[in-house]
């Protein structure tokens, strides 16, 4: 082919410019030849993990992220020991230290940052080394084969690391800090003393508020001592200088690009100074933050990689970083803003002889900043709060106790990743231990959730071991580099939020998926088994009886109508209204399982009869002998409405519940929606019918009826909401249907309306439904619309609709052919 | 010299769809792709055995519905990290009509 591509060089292979390349790759695998150029001699490295390598938990060999092989397999010319020392932007070529030289159409600019060092007499002095790079921690485990004192200047995380480090060799080491406490960037006082404790027990030694003056050589030239301002000196074999880093911006400064405390980028990672060259890592400087730490770095790629590729859609719009300290024993997490100010109030809680203390700062009803020390196993559940702004007033109360309190069965009295041996399981759906978690985030170089559960499948099925997950990632790389939720990606097929999708499809009027595709630039010809049945969903609601239903878009239980068993037979689920049968539908029921053979017939959760095992030919005759309609048990679909026998029977009962729950179901049945969707009717607030855990529950009091939304007695139990108190019947189903038809519009595919309703906040419910009669009504009217224009699918399907899915072909017989 | 079986017409399966075919005692899926590919696979996963003729069809592969695993359809592989191989069957389609070679 005559195609030539362009030159992209890239000075700098460390994390954030190789994960630039991977992200472009995956975009544009031919859309360059691309250049690398790397100082150090090693290929790219997880650079995070030479703490563990310092504290001998891991080996060089074992960090490495991407071997040369990588490099060689698409095609980059790999540089490595070469130091690039001009830039000529007139001829657009770099220049190596060794004369090697490059052309470039793109120049990417991942210089990272150089420690700083303390400007003290003796500062070059052998002995004398920075925590940066495989070269420094080499020197530093040298020294301590032969020497006995280290000193680390600076009590931050890369310094509280090291010392940690040097212990475990064997060294005697004094950490020097400036401040009054301990990482003072990322801890407040309380936390800071309570870590300080835990440090000095593992026999570290503390100076603060001490002042370096001068590093004074032995006989032999190297380092062997200290001194301070105040007069006092210690001994030093080895001096650690981790007082902070200062980013990388000599080579960028020599081809005059703008620097200031980092080179200037935009939005789009490109240098303001020259188009052609993009910057981003620690050497960048994005509306006036450099950042420090991963998580930041891999959203610059990802945006970065659009823009290389040609995309030119993605923008970065700076980060919310956490902290983690990854000094085994140490549990300390920070985020945000947590010293507070005007204007934001504090939520403390302190046990100082158990060693536990947790600040978390509120701002206008949002978490801005949070400090846990001693028990950090809701770090990331708060970091999540953080990051989405996600209205708290519901949760305020019990905020400081952590997610647990607010409902979660699935991992109860095993929810501290720290306290589990290797052996213990993780993921009780595909039996993944954390010992296999530990090991692939180690070998893989993984570093986001959804890495660990594409290499491990921990977390992939119900997702209740999620925040487990999220510790262990913590605790192995010290931190969680997924992608801020607010902008995640539908899949990887496109680079559109779900809300941009549906948005799209709304405003533009899309009515079908290849069109949807096409117009939002999909990556994939047809998708994936992710975003497809999720655009079929979108478009479905969004133009109901315009979209046409793509079957070969819905999982196999909603294109059977039936749900697949694990030995792929299907099960059969017949509507019972409101839980309510007769004699004559039950004789129904057992005539079939007797004709069929069913092998077992059972009583739902959902109060009503499943019959499972069934062969899939069979579902249509079977599903003609019940002439029952279809309860929807295998769709994102509206499910049971569950009623207790209310005042029909009950001495207690207020209100007719059983009639209610039928009028309900009976209205809403063939509803599908983002989840599934359950209801429940009570006839007094002793409750039996469970309305507490449903998507929209019903309680019948002696003066009307109280609906309450957004409950869920799944995976995560979650008390449904007080909406508002009614009178009539036909006020349950305006309200009800309203809140429902809200949910179908906005909501994101397989958002549980407890989800969605924690995502928008109860308010924006209120206004909607409750401030806004006409709107109430609109809504109400809409899903009428909607369900007008569905059919029952059992009846289509009895009366000879998809009969393909049903029927195997018939092979003829064997023929010879030459 | 091959035996090939005469099993259908690639109308007989939907676009981005499967049927299944049983022969021998075996059952086996027929995969057809929008581009009209046909690809013939035994109808167990390598995971746990769960039909693959009941996933859905992206591209060239078909995700099984009982685990999501991601199975290539032009030879059987499982797509990383997952591990392991379906059978696969040679198939044509000659003006619209399918053939599986015998076994
Ligand atoms: C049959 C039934 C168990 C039973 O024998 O009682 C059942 C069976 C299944 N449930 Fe359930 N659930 C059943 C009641 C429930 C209930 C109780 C209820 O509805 O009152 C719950 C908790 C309430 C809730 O949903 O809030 C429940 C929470 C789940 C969940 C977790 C949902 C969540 O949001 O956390 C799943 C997984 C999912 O949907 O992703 C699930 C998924 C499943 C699936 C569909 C698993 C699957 O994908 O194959 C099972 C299908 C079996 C089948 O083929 O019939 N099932 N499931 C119940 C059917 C009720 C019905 O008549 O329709
Ligand atoms: C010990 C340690 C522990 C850390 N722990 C954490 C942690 O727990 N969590 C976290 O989020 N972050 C942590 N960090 C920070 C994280 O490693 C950095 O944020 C990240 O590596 C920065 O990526 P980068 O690509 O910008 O820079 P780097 O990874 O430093 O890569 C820059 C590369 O460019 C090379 N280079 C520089 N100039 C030139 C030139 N002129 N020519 C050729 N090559 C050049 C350098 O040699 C280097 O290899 C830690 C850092 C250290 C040192
Ligand atoms: S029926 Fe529900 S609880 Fe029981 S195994 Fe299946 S998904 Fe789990
Ligand atoms: S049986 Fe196919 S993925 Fe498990």
């Amino acid at each position: 082919m005559a195609h030539t591509a362009m030159k992209l060089v890239l000075v700098g292979n460390g994390m954030a410019g190789i994960r630039t390349l991977e992200e472009l790759l995956k975009l544009a695998p031919d859309l360059y030849d691309i250049t690398v150029f790397g100082e150090e001699p090693h290929p790219n490295y997880n650079r995070i993990l030479l703490s563990p390598v310092l504290a001998g938990e891991q080996t060089v060999d074992e960090i490495v992220l991407n071997s040369r092989a990588w490099y060689a397999e698409h095609g980059i010319t790999l540089h490595t020991g070469k130091r690039v020392v001009k830039i000529d932007r007139a001829r657009r070529q770099v220049e190596a230290d060794d004369g090697t030289r490059a052309d470039y159409d793109r120049l990417l600019i991942a210089t990272g940052s150089k420690p700083f060092i303390l400007p003290v007499p003796g500062a070059d002095l052998p002995g004398v080394v920075g925590f940066r790079d495989i070269a420094d921690v080499e020197a530093m485990l040298a020294a301590a084969a032969s020497y006995q004192h280290a000193v680390v200047i600076g009590g931050g995380l890369l310094g509280l690391e090291a010392a940690n480090g040097l212990i475990k060799q064997g060294m005697a080491v004094t950490v020097v800090h400036l401040a009054p406490w301990l990482m003072e960037r990322q801890l407040d006082e309380p936390a800071a003393r309570l870590m300080q404790k835990n440090l000095e027990a593992k026999g570290m030694k503390f100076l603060l508020q001490k002042q370096t003056a001068e590093l004074v050589a032995g006989a032999s030239g190297r380092v062997a001592a200290i001194k301070f301002k105040d007069g006092d000196s210690l001994p030093a074999d080895l001096v650690v200088m981790a007082a902070g880093i200062r980013p990388n911006t000599a080579l960028a400064e020599s081809a005059s690009l703008y620097c200031n405390r980092g080179i200037a980028v935009t939005d789009t990672l490109q240098t303001v100074t020259d188009a052609r060259i993009y910057a981003l890592g620690e050497c960048a400087n994005h509306r006036g933050i450099a950042y420090g730490l991963v998580a930041p770095l891999f959203e610059q790629a990802r945006v970065c990689a659009n823009h290389l590729a040609e995309l030119g859609y993605g923008r970065y719009s700076g980060s919310v970083t956490s902290t983690k300290l990854k000094v085994t024993g140490i549990d300390l997490f920070s985020a945000g803003d947590f010293v507070g100010g005007e204007g934001t109030d504090a939520i403390t809680y302190a046990d100082p002889i158990a060693g536990v203390y947790k600040k978390l700062v509120l701002k206008d009803d949002k978490l801005v900043g949070a400090v846990l020390y001693g028990d950090t196993v809701d770090g990331t559940w708060y970091f999540q709060l953080l990051r989405e702004g996600r209205a708290l007033s519901d949760l305020r109360d019990h905020l400081m106790f952590g997610q647990d309190h607010c409902g979660n069965l699935g991992h109860q009295g095993q929810n501290r990743a720290a306290a589990m041996t290797d052996e213990m399981e993780v993921c009780g759906c595909n039996g993944v231990c954390k010992g296999d978690i530990v090991k692939a985030i180690k070998n893989h170089g993984l570093f986001t959730l959804e890495d660990v559960r594409k290499h491990t499948k921990a977390s992939a099925s119900c997702g209740s071991c999620t925040g487990l997950v999220e510790q262990i990632l913590m605790a192995t790389v010290g931190g969680d580099y997924s992608a801020t939720p607010k902008d995640k990606a539908m899949c990887g097929c496109t680079d559109h939020t779900h809300l941009e999708v549906r948005a799209a499809i709304r405003d533009q009027h899309l009515t079908g998926i290849p069109e949807a595709m096409a117009f939002l630039d999909w990556r994939t010809p047809n998708g994936c088994p992710s975003c497809r049945p999720a655009l079929n969903y979108y478009l479905l609601s969004s133009w109901p009886g315009e979209a046409v239903d793509d079957p070969q878009s819905r999982f196999i239980n909603e294109r059977a109508h039936a749900n697949i068993q694990k030995d792929g037979t299907f099960s059969v689920v017949p509507r019972m209204w409101g839980g309510i049968t007769t004699p004559a539908e039950l004789i129904k029921i057992a005539t079939v399982a007797e004709k069929y053979a069913v092998p077992t017939v059972k009583v739902t959760g959902g109060q009503r009869i499943d019959l499972l095992g069934i062969k899939k030919a069979d579902l249509p005759a079977i599903w003609r002998d019940l002439d029952m309609p279809s309860g929807h048990a295998y769709g994102k679909a509206m499910r049971t409405v569950k009623t207790c026998v209310g005042n029909e029977w009950c001495r207690f009962g207020t209100q007719a519940s059983m009639a209610m729950g039928i009028k309900l179901e009976k209205a809403l049945y063939k509803m599908w929606a983002p989840h599934k969707v359950k209801l429940a009717v009570s006839g007094c607030p002793r409750n039996c019918a469970e309305v507490a855990i449903k998507d929209v529950g019903i309680i019948g009091v002696d003066s009307g009826w109280e609906i309450y939304v957004a409950g869920n007695g799944g995976i995560k139990t979650e008390v449904a909401q007080f909406l508002i108190k009614v009178k009539t019947d036909e006020d349950v189903l305006e309200y009800s249907g309203a809140f429902l038809q809200l949910y179908r519009e906005e909501a994101i595919y397989l958002e549980r309306t407890v989800h969605y309703v924690a995502r928008v906040g109860l308010d924006y419910v209120k206004q909607k439904i409750l401030d806004d009669a006409d709107y109430r009504r609109e809504l109400y009217q809409r899903l009428l619309f909607a369900l007008q224009v569905e059919q029952d699918p059992w009846l289509e399907r009895v009366q000879g609709k998809d009969a393909h899915e049903f029927k195997p072909l018939q092979s003829a017989a064997v023929m010879a052919v030459a | 010299m091959s035996n090939w079986i005469h099993v259908g017409h690639l109308t007989d399966i939907p676009a981005q769809g499967a049927r299944v075919v049983e022969h021998d005692g075996r059952r086996i899926a027929l995969f057809r792709t929008a581009e009209d590919e046909v690809y013939a696979l035994l109808d167990r996963c390598p995971h746990k055995g769960g039909p693959l003729s009941q996933g859905i069809v992206c591209g060239k592969r078909v995700t099984c519905p009982m685990h999501n695993w991601s199975i290539e359809l032009a030879d059987g592989q499982a797509i990383a990290p997952d591990v392991g191989q379906a059978h696969t069957l040679a198939v044509k389609v000659e003006a619209d009509a399918i053939y599986i070679e015998a076994a």
